[in-house]
């Protein structure tokens, strides 16, 4: 990466495929108070995408616009980290990518807020509060179900050890960004130590760290997950929504 | 949180969840107000969920969750007895007693 364009478009794309897989949560939840927890915190993700995605296209000044730059992009385009493209598995890897997403997004947006740029200062100063909440919710299920029945347990502790190896992606040094994400990560650690100690569970050894989002080298996951997405725009291009 | 349940028998998702009632003071308001239930594991969840469903988050408003088994309703049967102001009673009345003399702003 290189440079605030890079760097907005790759956050950017971390709330949105963020958001589209949690989107696909809708009407599945355990329960229905869980239902619309879950799409409020994809309409937060969603509204930070539009944001980030915007401001990288006026950056760019190549006359992509939010839309342009989320449906007009094929895989290696995207620059999002790995682990949110990952499925959404079940109710406990969700909830251990969420943590893990949150942990990272919330001191990242807090740093912008103090960063010279003032379109990303102020766009991290309205998703730091949608951060705080998201890492709350997550960290609430994380307990509950680590902390739960012999079942919950072995599925939550599974769903760490599964997503874990992808968190190491996200702070990988950029000493040229607005924000370094490799500054983040003592306070992302503390955060989720914190909650895996109450949660019971065991913090997972660090060895295989798969990386390539940020250079547009994916999973096998993220192109099916934007056929969907982008299908009706390719069907109609230049068409007005 | 508690210890580790030791309970391994297969729970219903309504004894998961049960029901809460949420109460709601809105930032200017005076009173909370009966607002609605929901489902929720626990007191703390059912306060988030409180807070998604009735006040989408506002800031400064107040929450009361209370588990519905811990509300004694009146019965509608005994509405009678119960709010019937037993205006047959003359004595309830405050036109019954001779006001005495020097006593004013009654």
């Amino acid at each position: 990466m290189n440079g605030p364009f890079d760097f907005t478009l790759s956050l950017g794309d971390d709330a949105l495929i963020a958001a589209q897989r949690l989107g696909e949560w809708a009407t599945r939840a355990p329960e229905m108070e869980e239902d619309i927890a879950l799409a409020n915190i994809a309409l937060d993700q969603l509204g930070a995408a539009r944001l980030l995605l915007s401001y990288a296209g006026e950056l760019e000044g190549a006359g992509r616009d939010e839309d342009a730059l989320a449906y007009l992009r094929d895989d290696r385009q995207f620059r999002n980290c790995l682990l949110v493209e990952l499925p959404n598995g079940d109710f406990a890897v969700t909830m251990a990518k969420l943590l893990f997403l949150s942990a990272y997004q919330l001191p990242l947006y807090s740093a912008l807020t103090g960063c010279a740029d003032e379109r990303l200062a102020a766009i991290g100063g309205k998703t730091r509060k949608e951060s705080a909440y998201h890492l709350d919710h997550a960290s609430l299920w994380v307990r509950r179900l680590g902390d739960g029945t012999d079942e919950s347990h072995r599925r939550m502790q599974d769903a760490v050890d599964q997503v874990w190896p992808y968190v190491h992606e996200l702070f990988t040094a950029d000493p040229a960004a607005p924000v370094d994400p490799a500054t983040l990560r003592a306070d992302f650690d503390t955060r989720v130590t914190a909650v895996l100690d109450e949660a019971t569970l065991t913090r997972p050894t660090d060895g295989w760290a798969p990386a390539g989002g940020r250079d547009g080298v994916h999973t096998e996951h993220l192109s099916f997950l934007l056929a969907e997405m982008q299908v009706l725009h390719r069907a109609h291009p230049g068409a007005q929504w | 949180m508690s210890e580790r349940s030791e309970r391994t028998d297969r729970l219903s998702v309504t004894e998961h969840s049960p029901l809460w009632e949420v109460f709601v003071r809105a930032r200017r308001g005076l009173s909370h107000t009966h607002v609605g239930s929901l489902h929720a594991p626990d007191a703390e969840l059912a306060l988030r969920n409180a807070r998604d469903l009735y006040t989408r988050r506002q800031e400064g408003v107040s929450i009361w969750v209370v588990p519905a088994a811990a509300i004694t309703a009146s019965s509608p049967d005994e509405k009678d007895a119960f709010f019937d102001p037993a205006a047959d009673k003359v004595y309830r009345h405050p036109t019954f007693y001779d006001v005495p003399d020097g006593v004013s702003h009654l």
